[in-house]
């Protein structure tokens, strides 16, 4: 295998603050994958009878639980708008300059608005509320 | 000089007309998982309570089992052509690459199939 130079290319740019959007979208895609074994192993914890659940619950309510759905519910709302922003990319529009960067603010403060709602409702009002 | 051709030379190095097919399964899985991931959210944060009972009713329904499952292949198939873009780009060794990529793409197909297994379990009302 001849050596070729291989993307991404890390040490030759300078760094820029859009640059975070994509790093950011790559490591809530990662958590989110966590979350995608989670939620298995609670769908075969459900599906395995009340016994099982029951388990699998007491498992899933301890602290170090709790902070992890946090992360998960900041990771989602990121993941979401961020994609949705290269949803916008893939037909071509919004991709000047002024523009990512204009929508990297954007993405960054929707996900964060959207991740204190969210966060409110998982924590404060719904059914795992104190 | 070397007597291979130009296109032999290439061949197995690139995309090889495979990186549109990647990018557009990672185009449509996202397209699903926007509705699919924020009814999933809403329709569990809705739930009154996380017990057996309760959650098997929600299960049962043919709707939230449907939109499940399809939830669970949606996600685990973008979450595969996620991280293997993530492995691609970050490991450069090209054994323990291939073998990463072997065990993620796996790895996902066992999530997919337990996940499909655990909602049609469920319910089909056919408890282990």
């Amino acid at each position: 295998m001849p050596s070729r130079p291989l993307s991404p290319h890390l040490t030759v740019y300078k760094f820029k603050y859009t640059m975070t959007t994509s790093i950011l979208n790559r490591l809530s895609g990662l958590i989110l994958s966590l979350g995608l074994l989670l939620l298995v192993y609670w769908l075969l914890a459900v599906a395995n009878g009340a016994a099982a659940q029951a388990r699998a619950t007491r498992l899933l309510s301890t602290p170090g639980a709790k902070l992890l759905y946090g992360l998960l519910i900041a990771a989602f709302c990121y993941h979401l708008v961020a994609g949705l922003r290269h949803l916008v990319w893939d037909t071509g529009r919004y991709l000047e300059r002024a523009q990512s960067q204009k929508s990297a603010w954007l993405v960054g403060w929707v996900s964060i608005i959207l991740t204190l709602l969210v966060g409110y409702w998982a924590f404060f009002v719904g059914a795992h509320a104190p | 000089m070397s007597l291979r051709s130009p296109l032999g030379r290439v061949l197995g190095l690139g995309a090889a007309k495979e990186g549109v097919h990647h990018w557009w399964h990672q185009r449509l899985t996202s397209i699903a998982l926007v509705p699919l991931s924020i009814w999933f959210l809403v329709s569990l944060l809705s739930l009154p309570a996380y017990d057996h009972a309760t959650v098997i009713a929600w299960m049962g329904e043919s709707s939230t089992a449907l939109l499940l499952i399809l939830l669970v292949l949606a996600a685990a198939w973008h979450s595969q052509l996620g991280v293997r873009v993530v492995i691609e780009d970050y490991v450069h060794a090209e054994g323990s690459k291939t073998l990463l990529l072997v065990v993620v793409l796996l790895a996902h197909v066992l999530l997919a199939a337990a996940g499909v297994l655990a909602v049609l379990r469920v319910t089909l009302g056919s408890p282990a």
